[in-house]
């Protein structure tokens, strides 16, 4: 294998923070990124998590706080002295440059030898599976086939660290699949780091080794996608990883568990990070909800989509509270039915931590 | 009844929908006042002027251009033309480059744009009256050099005095024009190629330049051919009967001083032809250059 990140101990961010004016678009990121790690920066548009990923690229300054690669400290440095590989949400391909003369940009950069060139560059174009396609120009490529320029022009250099940037949120679903799987499979081959913004949660669940869940410019928790997906610590990351319905209540303790009024009628659940009585959020994925014939919870049906295998529906209950949950058989507008949910899959959070 | 009705898709088609197909509609019709204006007011005139430069006062048809090509006194105003326009334009383009670059990252775009169009908006005339003044030898400039003893600098009735009155005029216009091209290139190339290891000069070089070769053809033409048919300047400003005495004023003075208008039509002609030249050239020279879009292809 001739295409190999260099090597390197560990990227750190230490407290950056980025603003624009008297905006706050990132406060106070620290984290710390292993060789070989695949981290994905996850949140709604506006969290600051491309803010984060064009500071690291150096394509932004950071306002305060440092960056550091093992020993260096390089949150000062322009971008074209980081040699760190970036894929642009649109490819940013040189448009009057074939897909050859792309990929070998960063290497003429460096002046290396044309020999030399080439040869980094057929094996490029072989990692991304492009072989035949270096003589064309970009715009004569396909969504997908740009993408994987893109992503080999920006491990061509050989970079400790490739920042992707919402790299599939043009492609086709299917395309988008498949991708993610060559992104994935391309990581491990060159031993990078990968820092991948997404706002897609299943994207980041499937493709990172650990996910930075990120909100209103702030970290608002890291962690393996185990981690979050079972055990979101915060009202917000569980709205990420799906926990749709959020109901406000007031708790009482019972035992380990914390009962909440859903729906008129209480319901166990579990604390997180040591909610206790008082004012709560109880967060319930709709999986989670179960069309039960003994259920507790009574709804009245108000919608039902079809997906496949079973019908993701919402109904109202009987104090007017909205809430998803998910049927294996078909209920149709109107329906009453019952839920129940078990009290280790609803989280209860206590309100000041939302 | 019901058999015509199964027929009717079989017979030919509305004009309506035929003309549609070739998408025509109602709205190309608001074509036709701007197609009559260029025949009424560039193709006829053309033709006739063509024509008319073949009828000369004297001689055989071609007389006039026989004449033209064997006075030094004319066919040196296509020397003095060119001498003109060509640094004229080289300098508004080639200038508008750098500071198109700098002020497309800056905010308040408006107030500096604004400040570059007034020239456009005040007309070459008022211009050359204000160089006039202020340039001229009893203008404050050259009452401030001689204050500080350092003599008079001859600034107007002169080459220098058209030159600059041709940038004066003409950069505002390039200038905005590069920077519409310049703001047409997707910025995120640059960045790209600056996490590729390129510095400032390697990112102009090899992707600004080659993206804006194009615009930059296009504006040179246009600059080219506004410069070339200099005349107001050339008189107020210049020296009419020496160094400046361009193309223009020798079409001007066979048509109204001479009254030989078959004799303007044939400068005028040539001076058609000549711009024609060069613009083709320019033109031709973009083969050489990418011509496709600045943006990211499909992105």
């Amino acid at each position: 294998m001739v295409i190999a990140a260099r090597d390197f101990r560990e990227l750190r961010l230490d407290g950056m923070s980025r603003n624009f004016g008297a905006v706050n678009a990132l406060t106070g990121v620290t984290l710390s990124v292993r060789r070989g790690e695949f981290i994905a920066l996850l949140g709604p548009s506006g969290c600051g998590k491309s803010t984060a990923l064009n500071c690291l690229a150096g394509l932004l300054t950071v306002s305060s706080g440092s960056i550091w690669l093992d020993k260096t400290r390089i949150d000062r440095l322009a971008p074209e002295e980081r040699g760190f590989g970036m894929v642009f949400q649109n490819y940013a391909l040189f448009p009057h440059m074939s897909v050859r003369k792309n990929i070998g940009f960063g290497l003429s950069m460096q002046g290396l030898a044309k020999a030399e060139i080439a040869r980094k560059v057929n094996e490029a174009l072989a990692i991304v599976r492009l072989g035949d396609q270096g003589y064309k120009l970009p715009g004569q490529l396909s969504g997908g086939q740009q993408q994987r320029v893109a992503i080999a022009r920006a491990i061509v250099i050989e970079p400790p660290l490739v920042l992707m940037d919402e790299p599939l949120s043009n492609l086709d679903a299917k395309l988008r699949l498949e991708m993610r799987a060559e992104i994935r499979r391309i990581h491990e081959l060159i031993g990078s780091a990968t820092i991948y913004v997404t706002h897609d949660q299943e994207e980041a669940l499937s493709l990172a080794d650990r996910i930075v869940v990120m909100r209103a410019g702030e970290v608002r928790q890291v962690g393996t996608p185990e981690d979050l997906y079972s055990r979101p610590a915060h009202p917000d990351v569980a709205e990420f990883m799906g926990y749709r319905n959020q109901i406000g209540s007031r708790a009482e303790k019972s035992g380990n568990l914390l009962n909440v009024i859903v729906g008129g009628v209480s319901l166990a659940g579990t604390p997180v990070d040591g909610a206790g009585e008082g004012s709560v959020v109880a967060a319930i994925r709709p999986d989670d909800l179960k069309v039960a014939a003994g259920g507790p919870i009574s709804v009245r049906v108000e919608s039902s989509q079809y997906h496949g295998q079973d019908f993701y529906c919402s109904g109202r209950t009987d104090d007017g509270a909205e809430l998803y949950f998910r049927s294996e058989k078909k209920v149709t507008k109107g329906d009453s039915v019952r839920l129940a949910a078990d009290a280790s899959r609803v989280l209860v959070y206590s309100r000041a931590a939302s | 009844m019901s058999d015509r009705a199964v027929e009717a898709p079989a017979e030919r088609l509305p004009l309506r929908v035929r003309l549609a197909l070739y998408d025509l509609d109602g709205v190309t019709l608001l074509v036709l006042p701007a197609v009559l204006f260029v025949i009424a007011l560039f193709v006829y005139p053309f033709a006739y002027g063509f024509v008319l430069s073949f009828e000369p006062k004297k001689g055989a048809w071609f007389a006039n251009y026989a004449k033209f090509f064997s006075d030094p006194f004319l066919y040196d105003t296509i020397e003095a033309t060119f001498r003109l326009a060509i640094p004229a334009t080289l300098i508004n383009v080639l200038v508008s480059i750098p500071v198109a670059l700098r002020v497309r990252r800056m905010r308040n775009r408006r107030v500096l744009t604004t400040i570059l169009v007034i020239p456009i908006t005040l007309g070459t005339v008022l211009i050359a009256e204000g160089l006039l003044n202020y340039l001229g030898p009893q203008g404050w400039f050259n009452r401030t050099l001689m204050l500080f003893g350092l003599g008079q600098i001859r600034l107007v009735h002169n080459y220098t005095g058209v030159m600059l009155s041709l940038i004066l005029s003409g950069f505002p216009f390039t200038f905005l024009l590069t920077l519409s091209y310049l703001t047409g290139i997707d910025p995120s190339l640059e960045q790209a190629a600056a996490t590729l290891g390129a510095k400032a000069r390697a990112r102009f070089w090899t992707i600004l330049m080659p993206l804006l070769a194009q615009g930059l053809a296009i504006n040179l033409c246009l600059s080219f051919v506004q410069t070339f048919s200099v005349f107001p300047s050339a008189v107020l400003l210049g020296a009419p009967a020496g160094a400046t005495r361009v193309i223009s004023i020798a079409a001007y003075q066979a048509a109204y001083e001479q009254y030989d208008s078959s004799m303007a039509s044939a400068i005028a002609m040539i001076m058609g032809f000549c711009q024609l030249f060069v613009v083709v050239l320019i033109l031709a020279a973009r083969r050489f250059v990418y011509r496709g879009a600045a943006g990211g292809g499909k992105g």
